[in-house]
C-alpha cells in the first residue's frame, strides 16, 4: 500500500489540514507504513458480520424535552479569535 | 543541632508521612483533626515545587483554588464525603469552569471553559480539592506523553525514561506523591499503560460507565474516565463518586452503580480466572516472568486459574488504530480556528483561516490521526478500512463475550515492556502504537481494566499486571486487585524523587 505525495495533500485538502512539503513526504511513507499493516486485517473473514459502532449496544436514547438555561453564552462567544457582532462570530470571506 | 532545625525536620517528616497517606487515610486523618486541610494542600503544593521541575507532570498548578477550597473545608470541619479535602489534579483534557484546559495543544494552549466536565462537578461536589491539571500527549494521543506541546513528563523512577501515556502526568504525579489521586482518560490504554510504567494503580471503566461531557473527546465511541491511585480501594472509593447515568451524557447506560468498596475481599476462593496465552507474546521475558508469579499468587489466594485463547488478539492494533484515528478526524473538525482557540494570523479568505489555523495549531501526531483517519472514511476507501474494522470489532467483542461464559476476569501483562527512553519511538509511529498491544483491546470492546503494580524489571523500572473483566463488571477487576495488593508489598515501594 503506496499513498503517494499527491494522495497525501489530496487528503489534507479533504480535512482542511495545510501541510509544509516537508510534511506531505513524512506522511506519505509513514502513512504507507500503517496503511500496509492493516492490510493484515484481509486474513479475518467478516462475511455476514455486522460493523459495531456502539458498543454496549444502547440506541434511541431519550431524555425529557425540557428547556434549559444556558448562562454561560457571552462565556462561548468571547472564546472565538474572530470579531463578534450581534452576538455573531465575523468570518471573513469564503471567496 | 539547634532547635530550628528539628523543628523544620519534624514538619518535614508530618509533611512526607501526610502525602504518603491513600484516600481513605487522608480522609480519616482529616475527620480526627491530626492535620488540618490547609496543612495537607500545603505539604502537596511543596511538593509539587520540589519535585515538578524534574517530572513535569503538572501544566498548571491550581494554588489559590486549592488553597481556597482547603479553607472551606476546615470550616465545615467535618469531612464526611470520602472525597471530601482529598488533594487531586485532572489529566489537562477535563474541562475546569476558569482553569486553562489545553489538551496539550498549542490550538488550545489558551483554551479556558465556561463550564466544568460532568465528571470534575461530581468530584468537586464530594468535596474533592482540585491541585492542578496533569499532563498528557496532545488530545490524549500518543502512549509516552511526548506529544504534549509542554514537553514530556519524565518517570519517576528513571528520569532518563517516558512515564507512558497518554496520561503520563496523571501517572507520574500519583506514583511521585504530588497528589493524593487523579483522573485520567484511556481509548486505548492511556490510564492502564502509564499506570504500568510509573507504578500506580489505574482504573479504566466500561464504556460509558462515567460521563465523559465535557471531556475532550479523542474517539467518542472507544473514551472512558477513570481514577490513578495509590491502591486499589482508593480507585473504589473514587469511582463511587464518579460513575453512573448522566444525562448530560447520552452514551451512559442506565446501570445501577454498585457500593465498589463492598467488593474489596482479600481471598479469591471461587474466582475463576483466564490467562489468554495470546497477551504473552512479544512480551519482555521480566515482564512475562513477573505476571507468572503473579498469578501464583492468586492461586495461592483461592483463585481457579485457567488458560485460555482469544486467536483474534493480533488484529486488534489495526482495527484500533484504523476506528480510533477515523473518530479523531471527525472529532478533530471542530477545531477550525473559528470558535475557540488559536486562529492563524494570515489568512485572506475562510478556507485559508482553516488550513493555516489547523495547521499551526495541531501537532505531528494529531495530524497524522487526521491524515489517517480522513483517508479510512473517505470515499473509495471507507468498506476496506472503516468498515472493515468495525466488523473486526465485531468478532473482538464476541470473542471476550464468549471467553467470559467461562471465567470471571483475565490476568495478563499491562504492558508488553516497562519504561522506554524518551524519544526512541518518536519517529516510528507504527513501534509507538505497539506500546497498547495488550491494552487497546479492552478499550476496543469497552471492558473495564485494571492495572496494579506488580514488580519491578532488573532496571528498577515497574511492572503492571492487568485484569480485564465483562463490560460493568468492575467489581470483579477490584477485588482480585484488592486481594493481589494485600498480599504483595510491589505498591509500598516509592521512587526516590
Amino acid at each position: 500500500m503506496k499513498l503517494s505525495p499527491e494522495e497525501v495533500k489530496r487528503i489534507a485538502k479533504l480535512a482542511r489540514l495545510g501541510l509544509s512539503d516537508k510534511e506531505v513526504d513524512k506522511f506519505s511513507v509513514q502513512l504507507s507504513g500503517i496503511l500496509s499493516h492493516a492490510k493484515m486485517l484481509e486474513e479475518v473473514n467478516t462475511e455476514g458480520v455486522e460493523p459495531i459502532a456502539q458498543i454496549t449496544g444502547l440506541k434511541d436514547v431519550f431524555f425529557d424535552d425540557k428547556r434549559k438555561d444556558c448562562s454561560y453564552t457571552d462565556k462561548l462567544l468571547a472564546q472565538s479569535p474572530q470579531q463578534i457582532q450581534d452576538n455573531m462570530i465575523r468570518v471573513k470571506s469564503v471567496f | 543541632m539547634d532547635a530550628n532545625y528539628n523543628l523544620k525536620s519534624t514538619i518535614y517528616n508530618l509533611q512526607s508521612k501526610m502525602i504518603n497517606l491513600t484516600i481513605k487515610q487522608t480522609n480519616e486523618a482529616l475527620r480526627s483533626k491530626k492535620f488540618s486541610c490547609v496543612e495537607l494542600v500545603k505539604s502537596y503544593l511543596d511538593r509539587i515545587k520540589k519535585t515538578d521541575g524534574k517530572l513535569h507532570s503538572y501544566i498548571t498548578v491550581t494554588e489559590d483554588v486549592a488553597l481556597e477550597q482547603a479553607k472551606k473545608a476546615d470550616k465545615d470541619g467535618k469531612f464526611k464525603s470520602p472525597l471530601s479535602g482529598i488533594p487531586m489534579n485532572l489529566k489537562d483534557i477535563i474541562c475546569t469552569a476558569g482553569i486553562r484546559t489545553t489538551a496539550c495543544s498549542k490550538i488550545l494552549e489558551n483554551f479556558v471553559p465556561p463550564y466544568n466536565a460532568h465528571v470534575a462537578d461530581r468530584l468537586l461536589d464530594a468535596g474533592a480539592i482540585l491541585l492542578g491539571k496533569s499532563n498528557t500527549d496532545q488530545f490524549a494521543m500518543g502512549s509516552s506523553s511526548e506529544t504534549s506541546c509542554f514537553g514530556v513528563t519524565k518517570n519517576p523512577w528513571d528520569l532518563t525514561r517516558v512515564s507512558g501515556g497518554s496520561s503520563g502526568g496523571p501517572a507520574a504525579s500519583v506514583a511521585a506523591d504530588q497528589t493524593c489521586f487523579s483522573i485520567g482518560t484511556d481509548t486505548g490504554g492511556s490510564i492502564r499503560q502509564p499506570a504500568s510504567l510509573c507504578s500506580c494503580v489505574g482504573l479504566k471503566v466500561t464504556y460509558g460507565r462515567v460521563p465523559r461531557e465535557g471531556v475532550i473527546s479523542y474517539a467518542s465511541s472507544f473514551d472512558t474516565i477513570g481514577p490513578l491511585t495509590k491502591t486499589v480501594e482508593d480507585a473504589a472509593i473514587v469511582l463511587n463518586v464518579i460513575a453512573g447515568r448522566s444525562e448530560r451524557d447520552a452514551t451512559t447506560p442506565d446501570v445501577k452503580v454498585p457500593d465498589y468498596t463492598k467488593f474489596l475481599k482479600t481471598d479469591l476462593k471461587g474466582v475463576k480466572i483466564g490467562v489468554p496465552k495470546e497477551y504473552f507474546e512479544g512480551v519482555e521475558k521480566e515482564t512475562a516472568d513477573a505476571i507468572k508469579a503473579g498469578i501464583e499468587v492468586l492461586k495461592k489466594l483461592g483463585a481457579n486459574v485457567v488458560e485460555v485463547s482469544l486467536p483474534l488478539t493480533k488484529y486488534a492494533i489495526p482495527t484500533y488504530y484504523l476506528l480510533v484515528k477515523s473518530e479523531a478526524s471527525t472529532n478533530m473538525a471542530r477545531y477550525d480556528g473559528i470558535k475557540y482557540g488559536h486562529t492563524t494570523k494570515d489568512a485572506k479568505e475562510l478556507e485559508e483561516i482553516y488550513m493555516k489555523s489547523r495547521q499551526e495549531g495541531f501537532g505531528d501526531e494529531v495530524k497524522r490521526a487526521i491524515m489517517l483517519g480522513t483517508y479510512a472514511l473517505s470515499a473509495g476507501y471507507y468498506d476496506a478500512y472503516y468498515l472493515k474494522a468495525a466488523k473486526v470489532r465485531a468478532l473482538l467483542k464476541k470473542e471476550f463475550d464468549d471467553v467470559f461464559k467461562k471465567v470471571d476476569a483475565l490476568v495478563c501483562p499491562t504492558s508488553p515492556f516497562t519504561a522506554f527512553e524518551i524519544g526512541a519511538k518518536m519517529d516510528d509511529p507504527l513501534a509507538m502504537y505497539a506500546a497498547d498491544t495488550l491494552t487497546v483491546p479492552a478499550g476496543i470492546c469497552g471492558l473495564p481494566g485494571l492495572s496494579i503494580p506488580a514488580g519491578f524489571d532488573k532496571k528498577g523500572l515497574p511492572i503492571g499486571l492487568q485484569i480485564m473483566a465483562d463490560q460493568f463488571k468492575e467489581g470483579n477487576i477490584l477485588h482480585i486487585g484488592h486481594a493481589f495488593e494485600k498480599a504483595t508489598e510491589w505498591h509500598k515501594k516509592k521512587p526516590s524523587i
